[in-house]
């Protein structure tokens, strides 16, 4: 690799996650916003997001008497972890850095691994609702995670690797040729998305009502700047997920080079394809109730037949071209 | 000193410290600084031997005859490239294990620290002897004293009654397995009485009896290893033995199943069915779902290893039927894929298996408890255990950058090649497979989360646990020596990759080196880095580098103030331990998942019970639909032959008369 493309892939891959830093917390506030039109409410500001980080990083710290050096390394370690998926989906342009060392299955171990140690930062006080937030938590996780994997699995049979930049390459050229297997999949990962991102109708991020709650249950013991780190997370999380179901679904638009041009494009279509999902997902919000905590299974195991569904329709109709 | 001779000395060796211990056994300092240490050095030495050999010497094994055994019988022993990294993974696991067992062994617990170092040595040579042995009369001989080692340090605590029927399990199954490996050697033979490998080498049978020895091998094998439904021992035998002994199980033993499967199906036997790999796929996946299931509810924290154990090795299998699959199908390249993985399994499964053994173990001796339901808390009072735990529990869960994750990722790689396979059938079944085996590694995390979240987090479950003290000098060293295996293992795949390579170069006719070489030493890519990539090492820089630079950078621009206060908990006043979630209460979104999985009895408190206990029993259905028959039948069986014995000599003549003349009237006829 020549020096040149060396230092560009390196500015695209830092511009990237300079990118997914900033606008994650919009993206959190966009999607707050429609869905207080949706329900006819008085929307909040658009960058409330960030005033509430700001003042989370101001406050002090106060720690249960008993949480351990766990409980105050998580929150640094998760944010990482988010920050370092949201870098790596290709979302601007397929020539990144760090690609070749991470690829779609490293992606999923990536979130896996900040999702044990949320889960074992919720059991660290030892109260009543972590523990309740960390099994739920871990519920989801494993329904969730084999039908993420056999999203991705859809996507590498058809494109015949797992290397995120080759699959979004290869769906983006193939702008003609429909996949009914994508179909199966994009549904399987909307639901999972869901899901993960604590999003109604499997989780409800504005509720605090103990019974019903399973992000916010486990991060009841974090304040100050540990809080606002573990919630500019969870935003860069919902970003990494919304960039990974545009570059698998609507890949069209994004750059192949590492070309100024090129990149502005993509980052225009980028904001404009994260404000439409923004909406997407608001609507999914408004329109469905939240379901009980063991309808979940239920819920992703749906999701899991259908991406296994994906992979079978692909190979049978579409005779693993 | 050629490898093979060095590591026959270092069985040996190992015999003799054994001989010491037993000879000095009331020297308890002796035994236990002196002797294990020594063991823990020669462990090294195997391991570094074998690697060695497995590097440079290419295709020519090495052999030797011992004039040992019976007349006409000598020992024949080879070291090939299969037996050399086994060797290799028994040397570097038991130097981590053999240091722990150094400060393990306490005065006046169970049987004297000089007949358990004999045992464990006695163990150690006979694992050796397993993997260096060429004919089947020495595999047969070192692997029953491998049984047997086992079986009394397993007992080793024998005053204890559940201890001896755990151990009594574990010595009818490792016969009944054992009389199938025998059985399968008979096959193998095919009638000639040469029971030299190289002998059933170049007359192996065919057809039929090919498979009889694979279905006999698999089957024998299969019940040291923990295949379903050979697998009841395993969860009653791993508490039931010492720390170190239950480590030395998981994490090394149950490996010689494997090797002894390899050896069996690719080397001994000259052609691969099809469905033999199948089979293998199959039964492989069952018990990799059956194991991380009930590793889930266990509430005894070494039987949930024991049955996280049954999962790896589970996953181990498929690895290896998809091999086979692959194999029969002549597509050496993906069978050494595939192999690659499940050989990468055995290594990594040995490394963070042991570790959480021994992790266990320090907790045990600190708190006298297995129980979860008893234990919490504990990383403020034994943090060098907790935080060395907490590498082994993310090894274990399969999440990068550690080395679970690499040998997962090889696996799931190879599963996605499967679309080039001929059969239309597989084609469309093995990517389901796939998503098994994810779901297998989901659930791990989970069980992996149970086990460090109850035992080490949260508050003291029992007041007494305030006084647990942490790991001494000589355990730490042990931990700290498998941890380190974990992160090399993990971020290194290249090195292991290549060292590999003879193995599969031997088994399959293909390998991964040239691979290995032509990206950089950091960048894993099997078959082409367009193709699927990974690199543990830029993983764990990047994550470490982006953690660290974070956290000055939230220092520097704003503040690092801190208060220590009471917990929030959505303000309810009452913290007590008590209301923290059970293990119990931490399964069972489990128990409700996957019922119909179990066998549940619970006991509802009535609502006038001055004490109320609420009591729930999670049991293997397959311990009461298959066992309990089978022994009802043996009981039957030696009733009906217990009617023979009459306690009169008399009949005891007619008995012999009859059949002297049965015996005449056959020979004559």
């Amino acid at each position: 690799m020549s020096l040149y493309a060396f230092a560009t892939q390196l500015l695209t891959q830092l511009l990237e996650l300079l990118i997914a830093l900033a606008l994650a917390p919009l993206l959190g506030g966009w999607v707050n916003v429609c869905r207080a039109r949706l329900q006819k409410r008085c929307p909040p500001p658009l960058l409330l997001p960030y005033h509430n980080l700001l003042k989370l990083f101001r406050k002090d710290v106060l720690l249960a008497h008993n949480a351990s050096s766990l409980f105050r390394v998580a929150p640094y370690l998760i944010f990482s972890c988010m920050a370092l998926a949201a870098a790596l989906v290709p979302t601007l342009s397929t020539e990144l850095l760090f690609a070749p060392a991470a690829d779609a299955i490293a992606l999923v171990g990536l979130f896996a691994l900040a999702r044990v140690f949320i889960a074992l930062a919720g059991m660290d006080v030892g109260t009543a609702f972590g523990s309740l937030g960390a099994r739920r938590e871990m519920l989801i996780g494993f329904l969730a995670e084999p039908a993420l994997l056999m999203v991705f699995f859809t996507a590498s049979i058809i494109s015949g690797s797992t290397s995120l930049a080759t699959i979004v390459g290869t769906l983006a050229h193939h702008e003609f040729a429909i996949y009914p297997s994508l179909a199966f999949a994009g549904v399987a990962f909307t639901m999972v998305s869901l899901a993960e991102n604590g999003r109604v109708p499997v989780d409800n991020p504005t509720t605090h009502l103990e019974l019903t709650m399973i992000h916010e249950a486990m991060i009841l013991e974090y304040s100050g700047r540990h809080l606002a780190l573990i919630e500019w997370a969870a935003s860069l999380k919902l970003f990494a997920y919304s960039c990974l179901g545009i570059a698998l679904f609507f890949p069209f638009g994004i750059a192949e080079s590492t070309g100024p041009g090129a990149l502005a494009v993509a980052g225009v279509f980028l904001v404009g394809k994260l404000a439409v999902g923004g909406f997407v997902l608001a609507l999914i919000e408004t329109l469905n109730a939240k379901m009980r905590v063991f309808r979940t299974p239920e819920f992703l195991g749906t999701a899991f037949l259908l991406a296994v569904l994906a992979i079978l329709v692909h190979l049978l109709l579409e005779g693993g071209r | 000193m050629s490898p093979l001779a060095l590591i026959l000395l270092a069985c040996l060796v190992w015999l003799a410290i054994g001989l010491l211990g037993a000879t000095f056994s009331r020297r308890f300092v002796f035994v236990t600084r002196v002797l294990f240490p020594a063991g823990a050095l020669v462990a090294a030495t195997v391991a570094l031997t074998a690697l060695l050999a497995l590097l440079t010497q290419g295709d020519t094994p090495h052999t030797a005859m011992l004039p040992l055994g019976l007349p006409g019988l000598p020992f024949h022993l080879r070291l090939d490239a299969l037996s050399a990294f086994f060797l290799c993974l028994l040397g570097a696991v038991a130097a981590g294990i053999s240091l722990y067992a150094a400060g393990y062994f306490r005065r006046g617990q169970g049987s004297t620290p000089g007949l358990q170092c004999l045992l464990y040595h006695l163990f150690l040579a006979s694992m050796g002897g397993v993997l260096l042995a060429d004919d089947a009369y020495f595999f047969m001989v070192a692997w029953e004293s491998m049984a047997l080692s086992s079986y009394f340090l397993v007992t080793s605590d024998h005053r204890i009654a559940e201890i001896r029927r755990a151990g009594f399990l574990y010595l009818i199954v490792a016969h009944v397995g054992a009389i199938g490996i025998l059985l399968s050697f008979g096959a193998m033979s095919g009638g000639t009485g040469d029971y030299t490998f190289d002998g059933i080498r170049t007359n192996a049978p065919e057809g039929w009896l090919a498979s009889a020895a694979f279905l006999l091998a698999l089957g024998g094998f299969g019940a040291k290893a923990g295949l379903l439904p050979l697998h009841v021992w395993l969860p009653e035998a791993h508490p039931a033995a010492p720390s170190p002994v239950s480590a030395m199980m998981s994490g090394v033993m149950l490996k010689t199943a494997i090797y002894g499967l390899l050896r069996v199906t690719f080397d001994l036997l000259p052609e691969q069915q099809w469905w033999w790999g199948a089979l293998l796929l199959g039964l492989g996946l069952a018990t990799a779902l059956f194991g991380v299931v009930f590793s889930t509810v266990q509430s005894d924290m070494k039987r949930l290893l024991a049955y996280s154990s049954i999962e790896n090795i589970g996953l181990i299998f498929a690895g290896i039927g998809l091999s086979l699959v692959f194999a029969a199908n002549s597509m050496p390249l993906l069978a050494a894929l595939a192999l690659t993985a499940a050989l990468y399994h055995c290594l990594n499964h040995a490394f963070f298996k042991s570790l959480l053994f021994l992790a266990t173990g320090s907790v045990l001796h600190a708190t006298g408890q297995r129980n979860l339901g008893r234990l919490g808390g504990l990383i403020h009072r034994m943090p060098w255990v907790a935080w060395l735990a907490l590498l082994g529990v993310v090894a274990s869960a399969g999440l990068p950058p550690l080395n679970g994750f690499v040998s997962e990722w090889l696996l799931l790689q190879s599963f996605l090649f499967t679309p080039q396979l001929p059969h239309g059938y597989l084609n469309m079944l093995l990517p389901v497979a796939a998503g098994a085996i994810a779901l297998t590694a989901a659930l791990a995390g989970f069980a992996m989360v149970k086990f460090f979240g109850v035992v080490f987090l949260g508050q003291p479950r029992e007041e007494h646990l305030a006084k647990a003290h942490d790991a001494g000098r000589m355990e730490r060293l042990g931990l700290i020596w498998l941890a380190a295996g974990c992160v090399l293992l993990g971020v290194l795949p290249n090195f292991v990759i290549a060292a590999l390579d003879p193995v599969t170069n031997f088994l399959v006719g293909a390998g991964f080196a040239p691979a290995a070489d032509k990206g950089s030493w950091l960048l894993l890519a099997p078959i082409s880095e367009e193709r699927a990539s990974y690199s543990g090492a830029i993983f764990l820089g990047g994550l470490l580098a982006f953690t660290l630079a974070l956290f000055f950078v939230v220092r520097a621009v704003f503040h690092g103030r801190l208060r220590r206060a009471d917990a929030w908990d959505c303000g309810f006043p009452l913290l007590s331990g008590r209301t923290q979630d059970t293990a119990e209460g931490f399964g069972q979104p489990i128990r409700q998942v996957f019922a119909p999985f179990f066998r549940i009895t619970r006991e509802h408190p009535s609502p006038f019970d001055k004490e109320p206990h609420y009591r729930i029993v999670v049991d293997d259905p397959l311990w009461h639909w298959l066992y309990l028959p089978l022994a009802w039948l043996v009981d039957l069986g030696t009733r009906v032959v217990g009617k023979l014995q009459r306690g009169r000599i008399a009949i005891y003549l007619l008995y012999s008369f009859v059949t002297l003349l049965a015996l005449l009237v056959f020979t004559t006829r």
